[in-house]
């Protein structure tokens, strides 16, 4: 279940979580136990989710960073999506996430 | 090719079925959406209209692991057809626990397993990406989600049908 190291980063207050190629419900329960370690142990403000690799995401994707959003804009933080590709970053805002985090393409 | 008659109306193709079952672990979410991708490359589908029904048949597949058999197991059975004029019908089947209230676990939103940080859009997925959707269900025998598309159409604007979603500061209104 472990993940590589290198696919989190931490910069200023900022997480910054590359996620894989393909974002379903099998991988998504590794990168939630990874973030939420990451949150508790160097107190990350922000988050960002780095969609660079992605070509593949279902709503599994979405419990993701809602899951995320709860824990760290109680603080204030803030979520951003970067690096989306055009399908990903329509189905992010078609389903209203453009609500609660910040698209970047 | 051997399975394409050109007519004056255009192609037609040969009627073409698949049927296949596997365990219900969430590995295969992956394999489903690969089998069901080469399955319909004969249709010269758009890049969006794979990416369509590689999703719906994901979330579809999904479900029956996690709520069909409350991720302990079991085997999934995906059966899809094509017709002459490439019309799909994609069905996704468990023998699990079903669905109590079907039109309440199609409500965007509605989650059974929130503890489980499920975004409640599984459905909502499938209806936006697939022309029409049917499921059928019953308690202690499992659940069939039934599926449509055809190729070719234009396609229809995400926005206003995701658009019931609104999330509030507290994630989910």
């Amino acid at each position: 279940m472990e993940k590589k190291m290198e696919e989190y980063a931490i910069i200023d207050d900022y997480l910054c979580i590359r996620m894989p190629g393909e974002v379903d419900h099998h991988g998504a329960a590794s990168i939630r136990e990874c973030a939420d370690r990451l949150i508790l142990d160097d107190k990350v403000k922000n988050i960002v989710f780095d969609f660079e690799n992605t070509t593949f995401m279902d709503s599994s994707g979405l419990g993701i960073i809602i899951g995320r959003y709860r824990k760290i804009s109680c603080f204030g933080g803030k979520v951003y999506a970067i690096n989306t590709s055009e399908r990903i970053g329509r189905l992010l805002k078609a389903s209203g996430m453009s609500a609660i985090i910040e698209i970047l393409t | 090719m051997e399975n394409e008659h050109i007519t004056k109306h255009g192609k037609q193709y040969t009627e073409n079925d698949f049927c296949i079952e596997f365990d219900a672990i969430s590995e295969n979410e992956g394999l489903a959406r690969v089998v069901i991708a080469a399955f319909i490359a004969r249709v010269d589908p758009t890049l969006d209209e794979v990416e369509d029904v590689k999703t719906a048949v994901s979330e579809a597949v999904t479900n029956a692991i996690i709520h069909g058999y409350g991720e302990q197991g079991g085997r999934v059975v995906m059966r899809a057809h094509l017709t002459a004029t490439n019309e799909l019908s994609v069905d996704i089947i468990d023998q699990g626990v079903g669905i109590a209230d079907v039109e309440q676990a199609m409500q965007p939103l509605y989650t059974s397993a929130a503890a489980n940080e499920r975004s409640g859009m599984g459905f909502s997925f499938m209806e936006a990406f697939m022309d029409r959707l049917e499921v059928e269900s019953s308690i202690g025998e499992g659940t069939i989600v039934h599926m449509w598309k055809s190729f070719g159409v234009a396609e229809q604007d995400l926005v206003p049908i995701l658009q019931a979603a609104v999330w509030n500061s507290s994630g989910r209104v």
